[in-house]
């Protein structure tokens, strides 16, 4: 490939900093509502469920599950040299999904079974940007 | 109490642009006068006579005035390729209101071409951009896509089911002279073409097209006064949910096509049965397969045995996608107009591949990325 265009990088906005300034510090923070008693995702100020504005900031576990995906033959600009590369949406074990990378695993079907267990591998983007990725749990852990 | 609007309004006009597919020499806005001034020739109405405009992509403003018009009920709905479905509903209350008399819904769209067309773009601090585009989201093909694979896992559905659906439409396509891809395909024709983003291969994505649609709606009183014979509104519906595919609720059925199916039936009075013809807009195979489930035709996780069976194609009980679809026809990217125009042919038996005695059809559309939904049922019997 000839082109070096730049990723596409999120631009945080004042609802979502706490969680790019997580990632940046390698943790997963996830907005909580206290009146409803759960997390989700993406950030905004006002509870999705019961338009509570009493949020905090929880840090997860950084494990979850894969839930759907595909593996894009056709990259976005930027991503070309990471092509094919698999686009998900992780089931986080706090309640909700979002859409990531599953990286470290080569990207064929037969690696990327439904419902397989992941955790959050943090990949810096830019010096002001750290972008939470997923990769499988590894089953032999010698730690 | 619900008003009763069923059979009050009817289509008198419709009419798709000239030629369909590669248009280079036609700006998008122009796409949308060719459409408008076809489907009032279609008619036979005067253009001073149209006091309702509704547009998406481009303004409703901008299609009142390259018109000559001004209306005095404007429509700029736009949630995606099903907004036509939502002027149309939006039309119908309208109308009955007497907000206007007659209502103008165009569609023009330089797909492919991208002649007087804005470049695509993404903020990085929308939701969108801050939470999907990082990942290397590329537009329809990389987000409306994710579901599938939680569908497959949920009940089974195969990769040859999905093939299916693009086998069934192209034999659809091979009756239709205007369809863009008419050469019949098989299974492995289409598991062999190159994979998009599996389990998606090219064969079971939509095309990339121009060109343009238009439908003109009165009372049915008025209706009667015009040269073609009137298709009338038995019911709409329309809905949303996800502003991003990351956040649609359940992976495996989308609440916005039942929210949008839901009320299209319960306002037409009608059961699923007495539905002769589908229209369920194609932006890929799974596309229908969703609709078809969420409209109640089949159960949750049925579609890809009904499809696989060829139950949708020529010879099939239940006749889906009859001018070749998205997948075949035409795909400009807000293709839910065309799914409306194939409707009102099949209806007024004007259809390349006409079925016998069709009295109710249903089309049905997602915009976004199943963010938003829109159905409309026809029929041609007062």
């Amino acid at each position: 490939m000839t082109t070096t265009r730049p990723k596409p990088l999120p631009r945080p906005t004042p609802e979502t900093a706490p969680f790019w300034e997580g990632c940046k510090q390698r943790e997963l923070r996830l907005p909580f509502c206290t009146v409803c008693q759960r997390y989700f995702f993406y950030p905004r100020r006002y509870c999705p469920t019961c338009l509570s504005d009493a949020i905090t900031w929880r840090k997860a576990s950084g494990r979850g599950t894969l839930h759907t995906y595909i593996i894009n033959h056709r990259p976005a600009p930027g991503f070309e040299q990471d092509a094919p590369y698999v686009i998900a949406i992780v089931q986080l074990d706090e309640g909700p999904r979002l859409m990531t990378n599953i990286i470290n695993v080569e990207p064929q079907p037969e690696n990327l079974i439904p419902d397989m267990p992941v955790e959050v591998v943090f990949e810096d983007a830019s010096a002001e940007i750290t972008l939470p990725k997923f990769q499988p749990v590894r089953t032999e852990r010698n730690d | 109490m619900a008003i009763d609007l069923r059979k009050k309004v009817a289509i008198i006009g419709a009419a798709e642009t000239d030629r369909l597919g590669i248009i280079p020499d036609m700006s998008e806005i122009e796409l949308h006068a060719q459409a408008a001034r076809n489907a009032i020739l279609d008619a036979g109405i005067s253009k001073d006579q149209i006091d309702g405009i509704a547009s998406a992509g481009q303004s409703p403003v901008a299609v009142a005035d390259i018109l000559g018009i001004v209306p005095q009920y404007v429509d700029g709905t736009s949630v995606g390729g099903c907004s036509f479905m939502l002027h149309v509903a939006h039309a119908v209350a309208a109308l009955v209101a007497g907000y206007c008399n007659f209502v103008l819904i165009t569609h023009g769209e330089s797909g492919r071409s991208r002649v007087g067309k804005g470049p695509w773009s993404s903020t990085p601090a929308s939701i969108q951009g801050q939470f999907e585009a990082p990942y290397g989201t590329a537009g329809a093909p990389t987000q409306f896509t994710v579901p599938i694979v939680r569908h497959m896992k949920t009940f089974g559905t195969t990769e040859e089911q999905l093939a299916a659906v693009a086998v069934a439409t192209r034999r659809w396509a091979a009756l239709n002279p205007r369809a863009m891809f008419r050469d019949p395909i098989t299974i492995e024709d289409v598991l062999n073409s190159r994979l998009i983003a599996w389990p998606l291969h090219l064969l079971e994505c939509c095309l990339v097209t121009d060109g343009g649609g238009a439908l003109i709606l009165t009372t049915a009183e008025k209706a009667r006064d015009f040269r073609k014979p009137p298709v009338y509104i038995l019911g709409t519906g329309e809905g949303c949910e996800n502003v991003m595919i990351s956040t649609m609720h359940d992976f495996t059925e989308s609440r916005s096509f039942k929210r949008a199916a839901d009320r299209a039936f319960r306002l037409a009075g009608i059961e699923r049965k007495d539905v002769d013809h589908l229209m369920l807009y194609d932006a890929f195979v799974h596309t229908p397969m969703y609709a078809l489930e969420a409209l109640g035709f089949v159960k949750p996780g049925e579609s890809g045995p009904f499809f696989a069976e060829m139950r949708s194609a020529p010879g099939g009980d239940l006749p889906i996608n009859t001018n070749g679809g998205g997948l075949s026809y035409t795909h400009t990217g807000m293709y839910g107009m065309f799914a409306l125009q194939e409707s009102v042919r099949q209806l007024r038996g004007e259809a390349a591949a006409q079925l016998p005695n069709v009295k109710i059809s249903l089309a049905h559309g997602p915009g976004g990325m199943f963010s938003a939904s829109g159905t409309v049922i026809m029929t041609n019997q007062l």
